[in-house]
C-alpha cells in the first residue's frame, strides 16, 4: 500500500478524446503514455516520480484492459534492461526513475541498449532531482544522455506540454532507432494543470505478439563486430535522423519577437522561470506575450545546430539558461559559433550561477543584468541603473535565530528506537565507524542521533564498510533498510561481506515498505499484495547468501533486547558478518491503516484500547535527556506556570500514538520515571468495569487516608 | 526599443497572484492548497499548484506554491516556484516558519500579506538542549510585523483543535477573513464541504478563525501571540486544622518579606511543606532569613529571590519517596485523564516505567546502612545485580497503586535517609558558598546561587548535573575579584546548559582560564 492512493484519480486515465483532463503531472505522464499506445511500463520509485509509480500501480486494472504490461522493477538498472523489448520488437515501452541516481544505477543497461539501438519506441522518464528541496547529490542527467548517446527531451513545464513530449519521445525514438530521455523537474512533476485528452491506444504490436513471434538479430547485440558498428551507426546515421526529426517536427520552438537585437536561449524546463523574469522587468505579459525572442529547446540533446544559428542570424548578443553544471550546452554553442565565424556575445555562466537551482530571484537578476549590458534601452529606468540595494529598513536579521528544521523521523517510528540503542550502546563501549544508506533511517545522521559517517549509495551501507578489515579491531556497524537490501543490498553488501569474511555488523532496517519512497510493497512486505508475491524473509535471503550470525527483532521499540543484540554483535567470537534484521512496521503506513479500523471499531461499540504516553510534570526536571535519545515530534518542551521552575518540561501531544519508544527508552537509559503510559479502554466491556470500580475503590479510600493526615496544595 | 506586446487595459487580467505556504511536515499543506486552488477556481479563476512532496510526511519544512489569474480564453503562464519579493499572500503553519519566509526573503513590505500561525512547534536543536533552547518568539514575530505588508497571526493551532479540526481549516478561515483574495467566505466554505471530510469540524475551525481574522487593528493587522498562561493562582489550602493554623504562622513569617521575594518565597514555602512536612517548611524559612539578613540596603533583593527559589528547589531533591508520592496522588489522576483525555465511559489503564538501581536502593535506607553499603563495591554490586531492572507499574491496579502509596509513605522518616543526608550536606555548602560571597561580591553571591539550576535529572543525568555545577563552581578560584566576575559564571552556566556533555562548558572554562 503506498503513501498516497490514486484508485480515484486513475478513472480519469478511461477519458476520450475531447475531453479536459486535469490533475498532477504524473497522472498527465501516465494518460499521455496509454493515448500513445504504450505495450509496457516499469520502473522504480523515488522521489520527484514516487507518485508516477504509484499511479501506475493503483491503475493496473485500466493497462490490462489496454493489454498495457506493468511492472514495479526491482531497481533502476531492471527497469533499463526491460525497454530491451523494444530492441528487437516494434513495441513501445516506457520506464521511469529518479535522476540522477536512479540514472546511475541503470547506467549499465543504458549503455547497452543506446549501443545497439531500439526498434519500438523506448523511452525514460527522469524525474530530475535537482535544485530545492532535493535530498541527493546534485548533478545532470545531460551527462548520461552525451555519453550514451540517447536524446533528451526537457519541455515547458505545463501539463499540455509534458503530454505532447511524451507523444514527441516515442516517435523521437523510432525515428531515430535510439531511446529517449525526457526529464521532469520536481515540481513540474507535481504541478496541476489540464489538458484536452485523445482516445487509449491499444499497442499495435503488444508484448504478447513478441513472445509468440521471437525474433532475434546478432547485429543488435553488443559485441564485437556489432559494437564498433554501432558507434558508427550512432554518429552517422541514428544522430542524423533524430536531428531532421526534430527540425522536420518543430520540437524547439522560436517564440517571443521574430527580431531582435538580443536574443534566449533556454532548456524547455526553463521557460516558466524566464518568462517570470520578462514579466517582472515589464517585458512579457501574464500570457508569455514578450518582444524578446526566446529560442526555447524542447529538446536539449542533441543540439539542432542550424537551429541555434538562425536564432543568432542578425542578434549581438544572446543569453543562455541552462541550470546546472558543467554547462553542455553554453559549451557546444561556444564552439558551434566559433566554428561558424560568428562574433557575437554568448552570455550565460557570466551572469546566471554555474550551479544551484535557477529560482526567480536568479533569473531576475541574470536575465536584467544580461539586458542591461547588451539592451538597456529595453528596460525601464530603474532596472537600467537600479538604486543599490535599499537596506532591509527596520526588519531585524534573523539569520541564526531561525531553529533549521530538517525531515526527520515521523511519529512513532520504529527507526528511532533502533537508532536510540546504538547510541546507548556507543555510550558504553565508544565509538564505532557507522556506515549509512539511502532511506529514512539516514535521518538517524542528523540530531539528536548524529551517527553514521558515509551514505554511499542505495543498499550499499555495509559495502562502504568494506575496507575496514583489521583483525581484532573494534567492528564497523552499517546499516541498510529493506528496500536498499532488495534493490541491490543482498549480493553488493550482504554477499560482499560474506565472500571477504567480513568481521562487520550489518543491521537491515526492516519497517516493511519501500517507506521512504512513500510506502511501496516490496519483497519483504508483510501485507498481501494481489499482483505481487509479498511475505519473502529478509532473515531466509540473508542465511542462504551464507551469513552465520544473524538475529530477528521483530519489536524493534524493545531498546533493552535491541541493546543486548547489538553489544552481542560487536563481541561474539563468530566470523563473518554479524547480521540483525530489526523488523517493525513503518508508523506512518501503519497508521494509514490502523487508524480508521480502530475509529470504526469504536464507533461500532467494539472493546478497543488505545495507548499513548504522557509525561508528569512534576515529576519531569526539564533536563530533556530523553529528547536526546528520541526527537519524536510529539514529545516536546513545555512551559510551566510555576515561576520556580527555570526550564521547559517534557511534554507530548494529542498526536502520539503510544508506539512506546519514550517508556522503553526512559527504562533501558535509566533517565527518569516521568513517563506514563495511558491505556484508554474505548466500550470497556463488564469485567474491565467491574474491575474498575473495584480498584477506584481501593485506590480512592489510600488517597483519602493520606490527604487526612497533610496539608494538600492542590486542588481536588 | 518600445514595448510592443500588448498589455490590455484591463490590467487586473493580466495581474497574477502568488501565494506560498510553508508547513511543516504533516500538518496538511497539501489539503490546504488544493482548497485554495478550489476556491479559485470557483469563482472564475484559472490556478496552478505546486509542491516538493517529498519529505512533507516526514516532520521537514516544506513549501507549497499557487498562483492564480482571471481566466481568460488564453493560459497563461505561471512559475512553479516563489520567488523572494514577489510573493502576494505568504500563509505560515508555524511560527518559526513565518520567521523562515521572511528570512529567505518572501515576505516584503510593499505588497506581502502574511498569515501566520503564531503557537510553535520546537525543532529538535531546540528541544534536545540541557537548558530552554527554544528560539525566540517574540523576536521572530515583530520581525514579521515589520517585513509584512499586512501581519496576521494568531494561535490558529490550538482554535484547530478547539473545534476538533487541524490546522489546514482554521489557516483557510484566516485567509479568508483577511480579505487578501477577492473571493467571498461561502466559496471558501463550499469547499470545504465539497471536500467531504471532517466537514462539520472544518468549518467550526475556519469560522472561528475567519471571524478572528476580521477582528483587525487600525492598521489592518492581526497580531496575538500564543496565550502564555500567567502564574496560576494558589490554590487553597486543605488539611486538619491543627496543621493549618501552624501553617499560618509560616505564612505570616513570609508575608512579612518584602514584596518580591515573599512572592516567591510563598511558593517555595508550599513546594517543600508538600514535599516533607511544616518543620520543613520552617527549616526552609530560617535559611531564606539569613539570606535577608545579609541583604544590603541599596540592593533589590536579589539574593534573597535567588535563595527563595533554589532554596526550594533544592530542598525538594527528587527522591522515590517524592515520586512515588506524586504519581499516587488524587490531583495527579485527575490530571492524566485530563490530558489524555479519557471520558467517563471509558476505563484508564496507567503504567510507569521505574528503573531502580542499587543508588537509590542505598539513598532510601537510614543514612548508616545505605552508607555502609555503598562503602562495599563488592556488596553494592551485588545489590544493584538485584535491582537494577526495568519494572513496569500498574497505578491503575490496586497492587501496584498500593506499593507505591506505601513507598511514598516513608515521608516521615526521610530526615534519617542516606540520600537526605547527602542533599543536604550538598545544599549547605552550596548555601554557605553563596553568603560567604556577598560581603565581597554580592552580584557573584547571586549567580552562585542561580548555579542550582545546573543540579536536575535522575540517575547518570543528575551526576552529569552535579558534575557540571561542580567545574562551573570550581572556576570561582579564577574569577573572584575581578569586576565581571559574576557575569563570566552566568556565562559559564549558560554554557553548561547548552549541550549534554558539557562542551561548550569546557570551551568557556578554557577562556576563563586564558585570562585568569
Amino acid at each position: 500500500m503506498a503513501e498516497r492512493s490514486f484508485a480515484k484519480e486513475v478513472q480519469k486515465l478511461r477519458m476520450g478524446a475531447g475531453e479536459e483532463f486535469s490533475g498532477e503531472g504524473i497522472l498527465a505522464i501516465t494518460k499521455a503514455l496509454l493515448e500513445n499506445g504504450v505495450g509496457y511500463v516499469g520502473g522504480y520509485q523515488g522521489a520527484p516520480i514516487s507518485h508516477l509509480m504509484d499511479v501506475l500501480s493503483d491503475a493496473q486494472e485500466i493497462l490490462g484492459e489496454l493489454g498495457v504490461h506493468f511492472e514495479a522493477s526491482a531497481s533502476e538498472a531492471t527497469a533499463t534492461a526491460m525497454l530491451s523489448a523494444s530492441v528487437h520488437y516494434p513495441v513501445r515501452g516506457a520506464v521511469t526513475y529518479k535522476s540522477v541516481v536512479g540514472t546511475n544505477v541503470a547506467s549499465d543497461a543504458l549503455a547497452n541498449l543506446a549501443s545497439g539501438g531500439v526498434t519500438g519506441g523506448a523511452i525514460i522518464i527522469c524525474g530530475e532531482d535537482y535544485g530545492e528541496g532535493s535530498s541527493i547529490m546534485q548533478e545532470r542527467s545531460h551527462a548520461f544522455a552525451m555519453k550514451s548517446q540517447v536524446w533528451l527531451l526537457d519541455p515547458r513545464p505545463n501539463v499540455p506540454a509534458i503530454v505532447k513530449s511524451v507523444g514527441d519521445a516515442f516517435a523521437l525514438s523510432e525515428a531515430s532507432n535510439t531511446p529517449v530521455m525526457m526529464q521532469v523537474r520536481i515540481r513540474c512533476c507535481h504541478v496541476h494543470g489540464s489538458f484536452i485528452a485523445s482516445d487509449n491506444k491499444r499497442p499495435e504490436f503488444s508484448v504478447r505478439d513478441a513472445m509468440e513471434n521471437p525474433r532475434r538479430d546478432t547485429a543488435r547485440i553488443v559485441l564485437p563486430p556489432a559494437s564498433f558498428l554501432h558507434e558508427k551507426e550512432k554518429l552517422e546515421t541514428r544522430k542524423p535522423a533524430a536531428i531532421r526529426f526534430l527540425k522536420d517536427n518543430k520540437i524547439n520552438e522560436f517564440l517571443g519577437g521574430a527580431t531582435g537585437k538580443v536574443g534566449i536561449v533556454m532548456q524547455g524546463g526553463m521557460y516558466n522561470g524566464v518568462i517570470r523574469a520578462l514579466q517582472r522587468m515589464g517585458l512579457a505579459n501574464a500570457w508569455g506575450d514578450t518582444d524578446v525572442p526566446l529560442y526555447v529547446m524542447n529538446c536539449v540533446y542533441p543540439v539542432v545546430e542550424d537551429e541555434f544559428l538562425d536564432f543568432c542570424e542578425g542578434k549581438d548578443a544572446v543569453l543562455i539558461v541552462e541550470e546546472g553544471h558543467p554547462d553542455y550546452l553554453e559549451q557546444n554553442f561556444a564552439h558551434i559559433l566559433y566554428k561558424a565565424g560568428r562574433t557575437l556575445h554568448l552570455g550565460g555562466k557570466d551572469v546566471l550561477p554555474m550551479g544551484g537551482e535557477y529560482t526567480g530571484k536568479v533569473m531576475l537578476d541574470g536575465i536584467s543584468a544580461f539586458l542591461r549590458d547588451h539592451a538597456p534601452d529595453m528596460l525601464t529606468a530603474p532596472l537600467r541603473a537600479p538604486n543599490r540595494e535599499e537596506d532591509a529598513g527596520d526588519v531585524p536579521d534573523l539569520t541564526g535565530k531561525i531553529p533549521g528544521r530538517p525531515p526527520g523521523f515521523c511519529i512513532g517510528c520504529p527507526e528511532r528506537p533502533i537508532f536510540a540503542a546504538t547510541k546507548l550502546v556507543e555510550e558504553e563501549m565508544g565509538k564505532h565507524h557507522i556506515s549509512s544508506d539511502i532511506g529514512c533511517h539516514l535521518f538517524s545522521s542528523m540530531p539528536p542521533f548524529e551517527l553514521g559517517a558515509t551514505t554511499m549509495g542505495y543498499g550499499l551501507g555495509p559495502a562502504s564498510a568494506s575496507a575496514f578489515h583489521a583483525d581484532g579491531a573494534r567492528r564497523t556497524i552499517s546499516f541498510v533498510g529493506d528496500g536498499g537490501f532488495w534493490h541491490n543490498g543482498l549480493t553488493s553488501s550482504v554477499g560482499n561481506a560474506v565472500f571477504n569474511k567480513s568481521d562487520g555488523v550489518i543491521i537491515i532496517v526492516d519497517n516493511f515498505y519501500s517507506a521512504a519512497t512513500g510506502g511501496q510493497d516490496i519483497l519483504s512486505s508483510r501485507a498481501t499484495n494481489k499482483t505481487k508475491q509479498t511475505q519473502n524473509s529478509i532473515t531466509s535471503a540473508v542465511k542462504g547468501m551464507g551469513v552465520k550470525w544473524v538475529r530477528q527483532i521483530d519489536h524493534t521499540y524493545d531498546v533493552g533486547k535491541m541493546r543486548a543484540t547489538l553489544k552481542e554483535a560487536l563481541t561474539t567470537d563468530v566470523e563473518g558478518p554479524k547480521v540483525i534484521v530489526a523488523s517493525s512496521e513503518c508508523m506512518l503506513n501503519k497508521q494509514r491503516r490502523v487508524k480508521p479500523e480502530m475509529t470504526k471499531a469504536i464507533k461500532g461499540g467494539e472493546r478497543v484500547v488505545k495507548p499513548r504516553f504522557g509525561v508528569d510534570e512534576d515529576v519531569c526536571t526539564g533536563d530533556h535527556a530523553c529528547m536526546r535519545l528520541s526527537g519524536c515530534p510529539s514529545l516536546s518542551v513545555k512551559t510551566l506556570d510555576d515561576p520556580l521552575r527555570d526550564d521547559p518540561v517534557a511534554s507530548i501531544d494529542q498526536n502520539c500514538v503510544g508506539c512506546g519508544n519514550c517508556g522503553e527508552v526512559a527504562d533501558a537509559a535509566v533517565l527518569c520515571p516521568s513517563f506514563y503510559r495511558a491505556d484508554v479502554v474505548h466500550n470497556p466491556n463488564e469485567r474491565d468495569r467491574r474491575r474498575d470500580r473495584f480498584r477506584k475503590k481501593v485506590i480512592g479510600w489510600l488517597q483519602t487516608r493520606r490527604e487526612s493526615g497533610r496539608l494538600v496544595f492542590q486542588e481536588a | 526599443m518600445n514595448m510592443q506586446v500588448d498589455i490590455p487595459a484591463d490590467a487586473e487580467a493580466n495581474r497574477i497572484l502568488k501565494l506560498a505556504c510553508l508547513a511543516v511536515g504533516g500538518q496538511g499543506g497539501g489539503v490546504l492548497t488544493d482548497w485554495i486552488v478550489a476556491v479559485a477556481e470557483a469563482n472564475g479563476y484559472v490556478a496552478q499548484s505546486t509542491s516538493v512532496a517529498g519529505v512533507a510526511q516526514r516532520t521537514g519544512a516544506t513549501i507549497y506554491y499557487v498562483e492564480m489569474t482571471r481566466h481568460t480564453d488564453r493560459l497563461p503562464v505561471f512559475s512553479l516556484s516563489p520567488s523572494e519579493g514577489d510573493v502576494d499572500i505568504l500563509i505560515s503553519a508555524e511560527l518559526m516558519e513565518a520567521g523562515r519566509s521572511v528570512m529567505r526573503g518572501f515576505v516584503t513590505p510593499d505588497r506581502t500579506t502574511l498569515i501566520a500561525s503564531s503557537h510553535r512547534i520546537a525543532a529538535v536543536s531546540e528541544k534536545i538542549e540541557p537548558g530552554d533552547g527554544r528560539a525566540n518568539s517574540e523576536e521572530v514575530l515583530t520581525a514579521c510585523s515589520l517585513a509584512a505588508k499586512r501581519l496576521v497571526a494568531f494561535d490558529m493551532e490550538t482554535m484547530a483543535v478547539q473545534a476538533g479540526s487541524v490546522i489546514s481549516a482554521s489557516l483557510l478561515g484566516a485567509l479568508a477573513g483577511s480579505g487578501a483574495l477577492p473571493f467571498a467566505r461561502e466559496g471558501y466554505e463550499e469547499v470545504i464541504r465539497a471536500s467531504g471530510r471532517g466537514v462539520e469540524a472544518s468549518l467550526r475551525a475556519f469560522t472561528l478563525a475567519y471571524e478572528r481574522a476580521m477582528r483587525r487593528d487600525e492598521s489592518g493587522d492581526v497580531i496575538e501571540m500564543v496565550a502564555v498562561d500567567a502564574p496560576a493562582a494558589l490554590p487553597a489550602i486543605r488539611g486538619p486544622e491543627a496543621m493549618l493554623k501552624k501553617w499560618q504562622a509560616l505564612e505570616a513569617r513570609v508575608q512579612a518579606m518584602p514584596a518580591p521575594v515573599a512572592e516567591i518565597a510563598l511558593r517555595g514555602l508550599r513546594k517543600v511543606v508538600d514535599f516533607q512536612d511544616l518543620a520543613y517548611g520552617a527549616e526552609y524559612l530560617d535559611r531564606l532569613d539569613k539570606a535577608l539578613a545579609l541583604e544590603p540596603a541599596a540592593r533589590d533583593h536579589a539574593l534573597s529571590f535567588a535563595a527563595a527559589k533554589h532554596l526550594a528547589n533544592a530542598m525538594c531533591y527528587d527522591d522515590i519517596i517524592r515520586v512515588a508520592d506524586l504519581k499516587t496522588r488524587a490531583h495527579r489522576f485527575a490530571r492524566v485523564r485530563k490530558e489524555v483525555g479519557v471520558r467517563e465511559e471509558n476505563v484508564l489503564q496507567l503504567t510507569e516505567y521505574f528503573h531502580p538501581r542499587a543508588e537509590e536502593f542505598c539513598g532510601t535506607l537510614p543514612a548508616f546502612l545505605g552508607a555502609a553499603i555503598e562503602k562495599r563495591p563488592k556488596l553494592f554490586a551485588w545489590v544493584d545485580r538485584r535491582l537494577n531492572k526495568g519494572r513496569r507499574i500498574r497505578t491503575d491496579s490496586a497492587r501496584g497503586f498500593a506499593m507505591l502509596w506505601l513507598v511514598g509513605g516513608l515521608r516521615p522518616v526521610r530526615r534519617r535517609l542516606l540520600r537526605h543526608r547527602v542533599e543536604r550536606a550538598h545544599l549547605e555548602e552550596w548555601y554557605a558558598l553563596a553568603l560567604a560571597t556577598v560581603a565581597s561580591d554580592y552580584a557573584l553571591a547571586v549567580e552562585i546561587l542561580n548555579c542550582r539550576r545546573l543540579i536536575k535529572g535522575y540517575s547518570d543525568t543528575h551526576v552529569r548535573g552535579q558534575s557540571k555545577y561542580a567545574r562551573v563552581i570550581g572556576a570561582l578560584d579564577m574569577l573572584r575579584g575581578r569586576d565581571d566576575a559574576a557575569d563570566w559564571l552566568r556565562r559559564l552556566r549558560e554554557a553548561a546548559l547548552k549541550d549534554e556533555k558539557g562542551v561548550q562548558l569546557d570551551g568557556a572554562l578554557k577562556t576563563v582560564a586564558s585570562f585568569a
